[in-house]
């Protein structure tokens, strides 16, 4: 065998293990999940058979995939603008010569290493009705407290609100690391053309960012989609699905009501949810960011 | 400083003063609440006694010394696992030339996007039949070829110069000697970070193992806390507190002691 011969077996040989897992539990199941999507669900007098796509049709006629949908929807768009200037704040004061930076940058980014299941426990209480931290501030000001887990109206927002906290600092790093990498003779050329603080931010900061805050982007699209840990400990998708979102959504026909091909289907959708996302950064990419 | 700037100054301070006391708050609560009776729990007073009372009662009302453990090894498994198959993987990639490297690396990268989370379901059925539901094996086993740590290693493979594995070579050194004595101990300051964001990830993680799991041999921390915290064993919130802080601790104390290494080594992570 040649020496370029024996490189190739060797690099399919230091890949394979790895490389079974991956297939074992990403790119199995998710072909799996296309295909159980097409079939009904087997019941103890009748096996599983062929639906073709009456799953997805069954899936438009439920109004509550739609109510999660929006609600998914209202989520990240809650959740995503906020937590990334939150972030791109906090990394800019963090970067300065704030007084206290050292514990300005323990306190923002404690969130981000606390598991969101404790999170919750915490911030539950402070969305207690009447007790709750919450109702008791409000109270001092004399306005009424309200059941901000229990309202539909309320139960979205009281939730975006814990996730850009938990967030928020996470994404916080990256745009740090990114300000460290700027020469700082950048601003001292900039000042002395006269632009301001804010013209500094707008035109060399942001562009300069860009990279940044794309990846931050993404994560945070991402994260919209697969954080549903809260909702276990905070409402369980109520009142009336009202918090529910599409992971949790999943998880519920599978393990709750025994659904797979139904919960397959959903897996189908946020499948396809982020395959959408991951197309369009690519074309981004490729056409505005110079990634280094 | 003029004027002005010196106004701008002390308006950011504060506000960012302000942000920072909001940020930790949950956590000053929680601490609130655990080292004090329960009957100052939604009251405070600065002369409310101190008490480990919580910590005792939360600890007696649930096996956390197990909880404890289940996390330490699915942790440590976890990591042990993905620094060995993805160090090899990202070597593979890095420095090998084999057909199909470059479609293989893409199907690798699927995984960025397309993480465990999503594909409950099916794996949930994959473990079944390979009879691991109810296993720490089971929970782990979706996450050990992570291709995070693959294209973080491969990135950092790539800056080694060649010449220091020709050296090596020379020396008598075999494919998988150099892979030991050049290339993992060069890259150091990547395996820190990846270990640290990996440990602090699955310390957390909640969905799956509270899907593949289903008793106190293999919970670990966070679905022993979600059940301990469940408004069905009655709320007290000074007990939750105690217990909450406690899942929290290692964790929590290892991130204060190793600030900068943490903080650090999540920028490093995220930059590659």
């Amino acid at each position: 065998m040649t020496s370029s011969r024996l490189n190739q077996v060797y690099g399919w040989l230091l890949l394979l293990p790895a490389a079974v897992l991956l297939v074992a539990f990403t790119h199995y199941p998710t072909i799996r999940t296309l295909v159980d999507s097409t079939f009904s669900k087997s019941t103890a007098t009748r096996p599983a058979r062929f639906v073709g796509l009456d799953n997805y049709a069954m899936l438009l006629d439920d109004p509550v995939f739609w109510q999660v949908a929006v609600n998914n929807l209202i989520f990240a768009l809650g959740t995503i603008p906020a937590s990334i200037g939150l972030a791109l704040v906090m990394a800019l004061w963090v970067n300065g010569k704030l007084a206290g930076r050292g514990f300005l940058r323990l306190a923002y980014f404690t969130p981000t290493i606390l598991p969101m299941v404790a999170v919750a426990n915490i911030w539950l209480f402070f969305y207690t009705p009447g007790i709750g931290l919450i109702d008791q501030v409000l109270g001092l000001f004399g306005l009424p407290g309200r059941n901000w887990l229990g309202d539909s109206a309320t139960v979205l927002p009281s939730l975006i609100v814990m996730t850009v906290w938990k967030e928020a600092g996470f994404f916080m790093i990256f745009y740090l690391a990114a300000l460290q990498a700027i020469p700082p003779e950048l601003k001292e050329a900039a000042m002395l053309e006269g632009a301001g603080r804010f013209t500094y931010l707008r035109r060399v900061l942001l562009p300069l960012l860009m990279p940044t805050t794309l990846f931050v982007l993404v994560n945070a699209v991402l994260n919209s989609f697969k954080l549903v840990d809260h909702l276990f400990i905070l409402t369980k998708g109520g009142p009336n699905n009202a918090s529910s979102l599409l992971l949790y959504y999943i998880y519920e026909n599978a393990f709750s009501f025994f659904d797979t091909p139904y919960a397959a289907t959903l897996t189908a959708v946020l499948l396809a949810v982020l395959a959408l996302l991951a197309a369009g950064q690519f074309l981004i990419l490729d056409k505005r960011v110079h990634y280094r | 400083m003029n004027a002005s700037e010196r106004f701008f100054r002390a308006v950011e301070t504060t506000g960012a003063w302000l942000l920072a006391l909001l940020w930790i708050a949950p956590l000053l609560y929680a601490f609130w609440a655990a080292f004090h009776p329960s009957e100052y729990a939604v009251r405070f007073v600065l002369t409310a006694p101190l008490t480990l009372d919580n910590f005792v009662r939360a600890w007696d009302f649930a096996p956390f010394a197990r909880y404890f453990l289940n996390t330490f090894i699915l942790v440590t498994s976890i990591l042990a696992a993905q620094l060995v198959l993805c160090t090899l993987a990202a070597y593979a990639f890095a420095r090998f030339e084999f057909p199909g490297r470059e479609i293989a690396f893409l199907l690798v990268l699927v995984q960025l996007m397309i993480v465990p989370e999503i594909l409950i379901v099916e794996n949930y059925g994959t473990m079944a039949r390979l009879g691991l539901v109810d296993s720490i094996l089971g929970i782990g086993l979706p996450y050990m070829a992570s291709a995070f740590a693959i294209f973080l290693l491969r990135q950092t493979f790539k800056t080694i110069p060649r010449e220091l594995e020709e050296a090596a070579r020379i020396e008598g050194c075999g494919r998988l000697g150099v892979l030991w004595r050049v290339y993992v101990p060069l890259s150091k300051p990547t395996y820190v970070a990846f270990g640290l964001v990996s440990v602090s990830h699955h310390w957390n993680n909640f969905l799956w193992p509270l899907i593949i799991t289903n008793s106190v041999e293999t919970r670990p921390l966070t679905v022993g806390l979600a059940i301990f915290g469940a408004p069905e064993s009655g709320v007290d919130w000074s007990m939750i507190s105690a217990g909450t802080l406690m899942a929290v601790a290692p964790l929590l104390l290892a991130f204060l002691i190793f600030q900068r290494q943490f903080v650090q080594s999540f920028m490093h992570a995220g930059l590659k």
